[in-house]
């Protein structure tokens, strides 16, 4: 059928009146600031000149469940530079500077070296794809990101026969996030994949999230976004990323070796060892939700399963 | 002037501990701008729990700060907050088992015995239960040092809360441990007077 009668047109298509407000809004600050040099919106990272979302095309295998709430997306959440508590990262992220912004490639590539947020997002195409994300600790949401495939961009670095894994770190600005004076983690953040886990389909590089440029809170301006792993290995606000032979640390594995694995696959089958992963919660349910059971990979087990083929993943958690 | 102090006092303290309880409702029926976040379930099982760890504690320190000041009335407000104490970790662990996991009790049970920091919160709560039913003047003079002996659990049970805080927090000990601090104080203080007071009997 040509026609698209009103019900055929997912909820998930329809753009929430907020956001297309926060759109206009964001619109509105952006002529603003390009006519009235230095002032900007310094709580949305601007992407860099040249470089537009205008042109996002949505990804045929996004999940068709409804997105949770932009508010709670946004609002609540894990950055632990910027704090311990979920509200924290909304609250203080404002302080991060996104603008330069460059990465640092190094280890067994070819095409190794610095380079400008510019440069690696040009040659690319964003899609938006929507994507379950399902935190550790048990609580859940549905995200439409904007980005492009990890893979694109690695292969672009012309990773070598030693390449067996990818690396990646957050920044570290003491002065621009308040929690690096903790030592709740080892910093800075860093996270890992398989050369094969990196190279997979639905590994996300993203830049945006509901059809705008990712807000700092949620890792402006570049993260990671693994959608079959724990949020902890969705890396945010990338500088760094390593080609290595061995097997990369992580921040949460160091610091916690017996609750957090190098795979954190998300399994209702193996439990956190404090309490069960089972089953979720939704964020931006009721005070009566139900927990929804959790899905094996977080649902994306015909994707991703063959990867772990040989592997114990009750010991590999 | 204490005997005039105390019934202002007690009103005075109870409004104060139903504060967070009120706050909470009006929060869950989205009074004005005022809403759960984006986790309801989980905020109310943290507000609950920790008011009555906080309230927990305040208990605690009524009888080392009566011992300091002189205060001796002070000893009227006691049963008072070790009840809304009670109240509170009851309305915890009963958000756990209905709006958590809306009574799945095959779950539930094995949460409770597999999960270390649940078997601790439950066992402190379950602790608290006989000191809330001897918490009537009549069985409190029936009991007469036994009761004082009963309500030393009180000592256990205020750890216990404070492994459960500690255990379930993710990575970020700071404020499990700032209670533990407390109560090490609290306790510490007991253990000096109790010190004290057997040298005391020595000497004499």
């Amino acid at each position: 059928m040509l026609i698209k009668t009103a019900r055929d047109i997912k909820n998930s298509e329809i753009t929430p009146e907020n956001i297309f407000r926060d759109r206009r809004r964001i619109l509105a600050a952006g002529l603003a600031a390009g006519l009235l040099p230095g002032i900007g919106l310094d709580t949305e990272a601007a992407l860099p000149d040249g470089i537009s979302l205008n042109k996002t095309k949505p990804w045929p295998n996004s999940i068709d469940e409804e997105y949770s709430d932009f508010d709670d997306v946004t609002g609540y959440n894990n950055y632990y530079e910027f704090g311990t508590g979920k509200t924290d990262p909304a609250r203080y992220a404002h302080t991060l500077v996104t603008d330069p912004w460059s990465i640092k490639v190094e280890g067994e590539a070819e095409n190794t070296g610095t380079f400008t947020l510019e440069d690696i997002l040009r040659p690319h195409s964003f899609e938006q794809r929507v994507y379950r994300l399902r935190c550790v600790e048990a609580w859940s949401a549905v995200v439409p990101w904007v980005g492009f495939p990890l893979a694109d961009l690695l292969k672009r670095f012309s990773p070598t026969s030693k390449a067996k894994y990818v690396q990646f770190f957050t920044l570290y600005e003491p002065n621009q996030m308040p929690g690096l004076r903790y030592p709740v983690l080892e910093w800075p953040y860093r996270e890992g994949l398989t050369i094969a886990e990196a190279m997979n389909p639905l590994s996300l590089m993203a830049i945006g999230l509901y059809g705008q440029a990712l807000p700092n809170q949620n890792g402006a301006p570049l993260r990671l976004v693994v959608p079959w792993k724990y949020g902890f290995k969705s890396i945010k606000s990338i500088v760094r990323i390593r080609f290595q032979e061995s097997q990369p640390q992580t921040s949460w594995n160091m610091a916690i070796s017996q609750e957090y694995g190098f795979y954190s696959n998300v399994n209702p089958r193996v439990d956190h060892p404090r309490w069960s992963q089972a089953s979720e919660r939704r964020i931006g349910g009721s005070l009566f939700s139900a927990r929804t059971p959790t899905l094996m990979f977080n649902g994306y087990e015909a994707e991703v399963a063959h990867l772990y083929r040989d592997l114990d993943l009750a010991k590999n958690y | 002037m204490a005997s005039v102090l105390i019934a202002p006092l007690k009103i005075i303290t109870c409004l104060a501990c139903l504060t967070p309880f009120v706050w909470l409702l009006l929060r869950a029926f989205a009074i004005g701008p005022l809403d759960l976040g984006a986790n309801p379930v989980e905020e109310v099982l943290h507000t609950l729990g920790k008011s009555g760890l906080n309230i927990l504690l305040i208990t605690l320190t009524i009888t080392p700060l009566r011992r300091f000041t002189g205060l001796h009335w002070l000893v009227a407000l006691r049963r008072m907050l070790g009840l809304f104490s009670f109240a509170y970790l009851s309305l915890h662990f009963l958000t756990y088992i209905t709006l958590d996991w809306g009574f799945a009790w095959n779950s539930l049970i094995v949460d409770i015995i597999a999960r270390p920091y649940i078997t601790v919160g439950f066992t402190g709560l379950a602790l608290m239960f006989p000191l809330a039913i001897t918490s009537t003047n009549r069985i409190q003079r029936r009991l007469g040092r036994k009761w004082v002996k009963l309500h030393r659990l009180i000592y256990v049970i205020a750890p216990l809360g404070v492994l459960h805080f500690y255990w379930q927090g993710i990575r970020d000990p700071f404020e499990p441990l700032v209670y533990a601090g407390i109560v090490t104080l609290l306790l510490g203080l007991r253990i000096l007077y109790w010190a004290g007071k057997q040298r005391m009997i020595r000497k004499s």
